[in-house]
C-alpha cells in the first residue's frame, strides 16, 4: 500500500500510525483536580457565607481568591506543571481563565511594561471575554424581547 | 461535578485539535446559554462551587447579570449587567496578571 | 560541478568540511550527546535579558567557536550563509552582525542547516575559498512565536516535538582531504494536506521521501550504499512514516536509516514525545556527533536529509496545511 497516493490515504495513514493521548490516565487527572479545584472553591464559599455576605458576593470573593492563587502559582513557575499534569482539570476551573491572563503578561514583560504586559495579556484569553460579554449582552437582549414567565428562572 | 466538567474538556483536548482557547470559549458560551435558558442554576444550586467555579460558571454569571439588570433597567442592563456581575473576576485577572508579570520572569517548562 | 540526473549536483571537487562547532542549552546537556557538544548552556538565557538576545548569543557563539577551531581568519571566510526559526531570521542577523563577513540570510525552517551547506558548497566550488554555515534555533523563542506561552498551563499531544535550544556552525573550504561532500540533492515542497501544527513528523515526511528517492534516482545509488541515513527532525512518529512510505516504493532504509530528533533527547527520561525539532536539532547533531564520526573514520559515507516545515503562525491560525520540505547533503570521507 501506498500512503502518498492521495492526500485523503496519507492523512488517514498518519491518523492510524500517531500516539494517542493517553486519555483514560488524563481524564482521571482532570477529574480529581478539578474536583480539588471546586472542593477548595467551595469551603471558601462556606467560611464567606459565614462571616454574612451574601451569596453573589461571597461567589465574587471565591473568583477573586482563586485567580490570585493562580496568578500568585503562574508567578512562580509552577502553573504550567499544574497544567502539564492535570490538563483540563486546572484549565476549565475559573484558574485556567487566570493563567491564560498570566501567563501572556509575563511572556511579553520582554517587549516593555504597556505595549509588551499590558498589550498582549488578553492574547490568550481575550476571546473568552469577547464571546461570553457578547453572548450576556444577547440574552439580555432576548430575555427583553421575549419578557415571559418562562424565561425567568433567575 | 466539576470534575465531569473538567472531564469533558479534557475529551476535547484529547479528541480534538482545539486550542486552549477555544474550549475555554466554547465553555463560557455554553455556560452563558445555558444560564440564560435557566438551566444552569440547577446545577449551581445542586453543586454549589462545583458549578460555579469551572468557566461555564462565569458564562453563567455573565448571563445571569445581564437578565437582572434587565429586569430592573431594561435595554441598559442588557449591556451592563454581563460585566457588573463578573467585574470581580476580570478585574482580579488582569490586576494579579499584572503583577505577576512585574515580579516575575517566564522559566524554561523542564518537561 | 554539473548537474546529474532531475536535481542533484555532483562536485567535481567536492568542498570539505573542515571544522564543525556546537553549543546546545541545558536539556540538551542532559541528552545522550551531551559529550559531543563544543560547550552547554546551564541556563536559556545565559545572561540575556530575552530568550531572542539568547538565542543571538548562541550562534554567535558558536560560529566564534568553529572560527578559532578551524584556524581559518574570518577575513579569510568569503561569504556565510545563515538562518533560523524567528521571524525575518533575527538570530542569525543580529548574531552575526559584527563579523565583517558578506552575509546570506537563508531560510528553510528546520532544513536551514543543509540548505547552507548547500548553498556554501556551490560557493566553495565556484567562487569561494571558505564559506561559513550557520543555524540555530531556541526552545523558548520559537515556542513564543509559533505556539503558546510558556508559562501557560496546557498539555503536549504525544506527536509533538521539542524545539531544540542551540546552534551549529561549520566551515567549507575549497583545499581540504576531507569528509567531502560529494553531492546535494535540493528538495521540492511537498504538501500532502496535514494541518496539525503538533505533528510536524507527519507533515514533513512525504519531503523526505520525495527528496530521498530524487537522490536515489540521480546518483543511481541505493540505500545500502551509505553507511548512515540521517534525517533532521522528523522524530519518532516521522522515523515509522518514512521508513513505511520507502518501503512501499520498494526502498528498505530500515537498517541504516535515523533521526537527530531521536538521538538527541532520550524519550523516556527527558518526556520529549516525538523527538527534538528546530534548526539547531540537525544542526547541532551533525556538528557535534556525526562530523566526529566521519573524522574518526567511524562512518564512511553519510546522507544527511534536513526537513523543514514552511509555515508561520498566521497560515496554522487560518487553517492553512503544512508544506515540508527537505534537502540532501552526501557526506564522505
Amino acid at each position: 500500500m501506498d500512503p502518498l497516493e492521495t492526500k485523503k490515504t496519507y492523512q488517514d495513514y498518519v491518523d492510524k500510525k500517531s500516539p494517542n493521548s493517553p486519555i483514560i490516565k488524563n481524564c482521571f487527572n482532570a477529574f480529581w483536580v478539578g474536583g480539588l479545584i471546586c472542593t477548595i472553591g467551595q469551603i471558601i464559599l462556606n467560611i464567606c457565607k459565614e462571616r454574612g455576605f451574601d451569596t453573589s458576593t461571597s461567589g465574587t470573593i471565591v473568583s477573586i481568591l482563586l485567580i490570585g492563587i493562580s496568578a500568585f502559582l503562574t508567578g512562580l513557575n509552577l502553573f504550567n506543571k499544574i497544567g502539564k499534569f492535570a490538563g483540563a482539570g486546572s484549565l476549565i476551573p475559573i484558574t485556567g481563565f487566570a493563567n491564560s491572563i498570566v501567563s501572556p503578561a509575563m511572556e511579553y514583560k520582554s517587549e516593555g511594561y504597556v505595549m509588551g504586559v499590558g498589550g498582549k495579556m488578553f492574547t490568550v484569553a481575550g476571546p473568552v471575554l469577547v464571546f461570553g460579554i457578547s453572548t450576556s449582552i444577547l440574552i439580555g437582549i432576548i430575555y427583553l424581547i421575549f419578557n415571559t414567565q418562562s424565561i425567568t428562572l433567575v | 461535578m466539576d470534575g465531569l466538567i473538567c472531564i469533558i474538556g479534557q475529551i476535547l483536548i484529547d479528541k480534538t485539535k482545539l486550542t486552549p482557547a477555544r474550549i475555554l470559549v466554547i465553555f463560557v458560551t455554553t455556560g452563558a446559554i445555558l444560564g440564560g435558558l435557566g438551566v444552569y442554576q440547577y446545577l449551581v444550586d445542586f453543586a454549589g462551587a462545583g458549578a460555579t467555579v469551572p468557566l461555564t460558571g462565569f458564562g453563567y454569571n455573565l448571563a445571569k447579570g445581564a437578565i437582572e439588570a434587565t429586569q430592573q433597567m431594561g435595554l441598559v442592563g442588557s449591556f451592563v449587567g454581563g460585566v457588573k456581575a463578573a467585574a470581580g473576576g476580570i478585574a482580579a485577572a488582569v490586576f494579579f496578571g499584572y503583577l505577576a508579570a512585574l515580579i516575575s520572569k517566564p522559566k524554561m517548562k523542564k518537561q | 560541478m554539473e548537474r546529474i540526473g532531475k536535481q542533484t549536483i555532483k562536485f567535481n571537487n567536492p568542498p570539505t568540511i573542515l571544522e564543525c562547532a556546537s553549543i546546545v542549552g541545558p536539556k540538551e546537556a542532559q541528552g545522550p550527546l551531551a559529550k559531543y557538544f563544543d560547550q552547554t548552556l546551564e541556563d536559556e538565557f545565559w545572561g540575556e535579558k530575552t530568550w531572542e538576545k539568547a538565542e543571538s548569543k548562541i550562534i554567535k557563539e558558536t560560529v566564534n567557536t568553529v572560527i578559532s577551531k578551524s584556524g581559518v581568519p574570518s577575513e579569510k571566510i568569503d561569504y556565510m550563509f545563515a538562518g533560523d526559526l524567528l521571524n525575518q531570521c533575527i538570530s542569525s542577523s543580529f548574531g552575526l552582525r559584527e563579523l565583517n563577513i558578506p552575509f546570506f540570510g537563508v531560510f528553510g525552517a528546520c532544513s536551514t542547516f543543509v540548505e547552507s551547506l548547500s548553498l556554501g558548497a556551490v560557493f566553495v566550488e565556484s567562487v569561494a575559498e571558505n564559506v561559513l554555515c550557520a543555524t540555530s534555533s531556541h526552545f523558548c523563542s520559537a515556542e513564543k512565536q509559533f505556539r503558546f506561552p510558556l508559562e501557560l498551563g496546557n498539555q503536549r499531544p504525544p506527536t509533538s516535538q521539542w524545539t531544540v535550544t542551540g546552534s551549529g556552525a561549520a566551515i567549507l573550504t575549497k583545499n581540504g582531504s576531507g569528509p567531502y561532500i560529494t553531492n546535494i540533492t535540493p528538495g521540492k515542497i511537498v504538501d500532502m494536506g496535514i494541518k496539525d501544527g503538533n505533528n510536524m513528523g507527519a507533515a514533513m515526511a512525504p519531503a523526505f521521501a520525495d527528496t530521498l528517492i530524487a537522490h536515489f534516482k540521480d546518483t543511481g545509488r541505493n540505500p545500502s550504499y551509505y553507511d548512515a541515513i540521517i534525517s533532521g527532525d522528523l522524530g519518532y512518529v516521522g522515523k515509522e512514516i518514512v521508513i513505511d512510505i520507502l518501503k512501499s516504493k520498494g526502498y528498505n532504509i530500515k537498517s541504516n536509516y535515523n533521526d537527530c530528533g531521536i538521538l538527541i533527547f532520550d524519550k523516556a527520561s527527558q518526556d520529549t514525545h516525538s523527538g527534538g525539532s528546530g534548526c539547531a536539532c540537525c544542526g547541532t547533531v551533525f556538528s557535534g556527533y556525526f562530523f566526529k564520526q566521519l573524522k574518526e573514520k567511524k562512518i564512511k559515507k553519510m546522507l544527511l536529509i534536513a526537513t523543514g516545515a514552511l509555515m508561520n503562525s498566521t497560515t496554522s491560525q487560518q487553517g492553512e496545511s503544512i508544506p515540508g520540505i527537505a534537502h540532501a547533503i552526501s557526506i564522505e570521507i
